[in-house]
């Protein structure tokens, strides 16, 4: 992955709008969140092969950045994005990552279904 | 044969573990030194650890490619350890616990029945901290009670979790002395490049500065903690 370029992501939301796509979401703060600080809770949620249109779709922030999908009847967001690429079977990749490398929040859009 | 490390000889060792990078940081030295005095290992390995947050330091695997690189990643590290059959169950990271637990045990069951080992590893249930590390211990515990009890295998586990919440457990039941594998385990360790790159510089970074801190971390590599899991009927939950 490289570091989020707006404009680029923007082009990939925009040919994917109003077209069947397969997404993923997650945040992910990590199961050992407690271990690291006791007072820490470990969150995340997840969602594998939720399948949205979504009428419109920005990013927006100045880095890290945010994404919003709108959806016939719901939104779909995303924010602490860092890094994207659109990898070798055409699914847009967009991922938060710490200093160290760790994935906290992700966002992908696939016209197939992800492997689960 | 004997093995001098604190550890009594077994006919086969079976190792039981939710995600590649477990069997290295939890057991690498105790699997490499069965490995080295002949005693076959086979290892069960849950998932391929899809869901994990390392991505490597600098990042270089994504979500996607994140379970090809980890198996790449648990092969070379299998043969680093001497891990001589490793079996991938094909489950996905972070949802064990929501499996059948008696569909996760009759995986495990099949392997004592086809392997008879006389020793099983996997985390201590209830000081096991993830999820995941719970549902296959207990998967571990339920396939080991439908056995007769004197054909059931010794169960050694590490115990896993905050300092004050071990210290329940009591004294480890074997302190096994790993320094003779040292740099076979750090092998295996690195191996697992996407998961340890960016908790390996940390260590190194605090090792330079902190003497004290270097003095620990060498200590706790030479050795590893076991605690042996009674699975009989006084502890049926």
């Amino acid at each position: 992955m490289r570091a989020i370029e707006r404009e680029a992501v923007q082009r990939e939301l925009d040919v994917r709008r109003g077209r069947p796509m397969y997404l993923h979401l997650e945040t992910n703060a990590g199961a050992y969140a407690r271990l690291r600080d006791g007072k820490a809770t470990p969150v995340g949620a997840y969602v594998r092969n939720g399948l949205v249109s979504y009428e419109r779709g920005l990013i927006t922030g100045s880095g890290p950045y945010r994404v919003g999908l709108k959806l016939e009847l719901g939104w779909v967001y995303a924010e602490g994005l860092t890094d994207w690429e659109v990898d070798g079977l055409g699914r847009l990749l967009l991922a938060g990552h710490d200093a160290d490398g760790g994935l906290g929040v992700a966002l992908e859009l696939s016209e197939r279904p992800f492997p689960s | 044969m004997s093995l001098p490390s604190g550890l009594p000889p077994e006919r086969h060792v079976l190792v039981v573990l939710p995600h590649p990078d477990d069997e290295t940081l939890a057991f690498g030295g105790v699997i490499a030194l069965y490995a080295r005095r002949g005693v076959p290992v086979t290892y069960l390995c849950g998932t391929l650890g899809e869901a994990g947050r390392n991505m490597g330091r600098p990042v270089f695997a994504t979500r996607e490619s994140l379970p090809t690189i980890r198996e790449r990643e648990l092969r070379e590290a299998c043969a680093v350890l001497g891990i001589s059959d490793l079996r991938l169950l094909g489950l996905r990271d972070k949802t064990l616990e929501f499996e059948d637990p008696e569909a996760l045990a009759d995986i495990v069951h099949a392997a004592l029945l086809e392997l008879e080992p006389t020793r099983v590893l996997t985390y201590y249930p209830g000081y096991a901290v993830h999820p995941d590390h719970e549902a296959m211990a207990d998967a571990v515990v339920r396939a080991v009670r439908r056995l007769p009890s004197e054909a059931r295998p010794v169960v050694a586990c590490v115990a896993f979790g905050r300092e004050e919440d071990l210290r329940e457990l009591g004294d480890p039941d074997v302190v096994v002395d790993v320094s003779e594998v040292l740099d076979v385990t750090m092998a295996a360790v690195r191996a697992h490049a996407s998961q340890t790159q960016a908790s390996l510089a940390r260590t190194e970074t605090r090792m330079a500065e902190d003497e004290e801190f270097r003095a620990q971390v060498e200590r706790d590599r030479r050795q590893r903690k076991l605690w042996l899991y009674r699975v009989g009927d006084e502890v049926v939950q």
